[in-house]
């Protein structure tokens, strides 16, 4: 069995794995964290399949960013975890019919429609980098695409700030264009006095 | 000899874990966005696939925009998921039905 192919299963393994214990462990905390772990064994299998750059952004975008986001929230709302398995068995039956019925749909045109005897590419020579090829096109076939994706960032920025700020009334804070317009009448107060005569 | 259809049915496999996973919790929205998550990886992990065996880059590209997409809906989910929250003290799939007809 060759390297690759003992990688594959074990990391494939690693990720069906993490990726049921997501859904059945109940505890946010823990089904965050087994998301980290899918999401890292599946980058390591786009690793194989040579997708280096995908691969990195995967774990710095996900890993590092979004995961790290649930992981503020759940931590944040305080959610009672002990039942939360209510409902799990009343519903195990309608999902798994619907999983398997899925499943089996899935794996018949996958295993029957010859996509197993699609060959491999030729391998590409010495030097050759999927990143660059990757960047090439993006910045070329797809800019405008990818302007778009920018400014739906900008928007999802925009949109989570907008949706969650509030304004406390019995904070105390600046208001700096105020501080700016006060004028000195407002400030200082001259008080006319007569001048204490020197004590004799 | 590994093929596109072990990662196929690698990708396959993910997305029917993460349906079942949206009927089976209940009690927690914040496990269902989870679950969209790895839907879009299983997607994304199709997409990634075909690129490699078709030899064709434009796979990986749309990867990366379904990753920014999928960046951005779960900062709005979030978000939206914390003002619930804050409303209704509560996330619970169950009791979130205002409207219902």
């Amino acid at each position: 069995m060759p390297i690759v192919e003992i990688a594959f299963y074990l990391f494939g393994g690693v990720l069906i794995g993490s990726a049921l214990s997501v859904v059945t462990v109940g505890n946010p905390i823990y089904a965050v964290l087994f998301l980290v772990l899918s999401f890292f064994s599946a980058a390591c299998i786009w690793m194989l399949m040579q997708a280096e750059f995908l691969a990195i952004v995967l774990v710095l975008v996900y890993v590092g960013a979004v995961m790290v986001l649930f992981l503020f929230v759940v931590m944040m709302l305080d959610v009672n975890v002990n039942p939360v398995k209510e409902g799990f068995a009343r519903y195990l039956p309608v999902g798994l019919l619907v999983a398997l019925g899925m499943a089996a749909q899935m794996f018949m045109v996958i295993w029957t429609r010859g996509l197993q005897e699609q060959v491999l590419p030729m391998a590409k020579p010495q030097g050759y980098s999927h990143t660059t090829a990757v960047g090439e096109v993006l910045y070329s076939t797809y800019l405008y695409a990818f302007e778009i994706a920018a400014v739906i960032l900008l928007v999802a920025i925009i949109a989570a700030i907008a949706l969650t700020h509030r304004r406390r009334p019995e904070t105390k804070y600046q208001d700096p264009s105020q501080q700016v317009r006060i004028k000195r009448s407002e400030r200082v107060r001259l008080v006319k006095m007569d001048a204490e005569g020197e004590e004799s | 000899m590994l093929t596109l259809a072990h990662f196929l049915s690698l990708g396959a496999a993910l997305f029917c874990i993460s349906v079942a996973g949206i009927f089976l919790n209940r009690k927690n929205v914040l496990i269902l966005l989870m679950c969209i998550e790895l839907m879009l990886l299983a997607v994304n992990m199709n997409f990634v696939a075909f690129s490699h065996f078709l030899d064709h880059i434009d796979g990986q590209v749309f990867v990366f925009f379904i990753l920014t997409v999928a960046a951005a809906e779960a900062a709005i989910g979030l978000a939206i998921l914390v003002v619930l929250f804050r409303n209704r003290r509560t996330i619970s799939v169950e009791e979130l039905a205002d409207l219902k007809g």
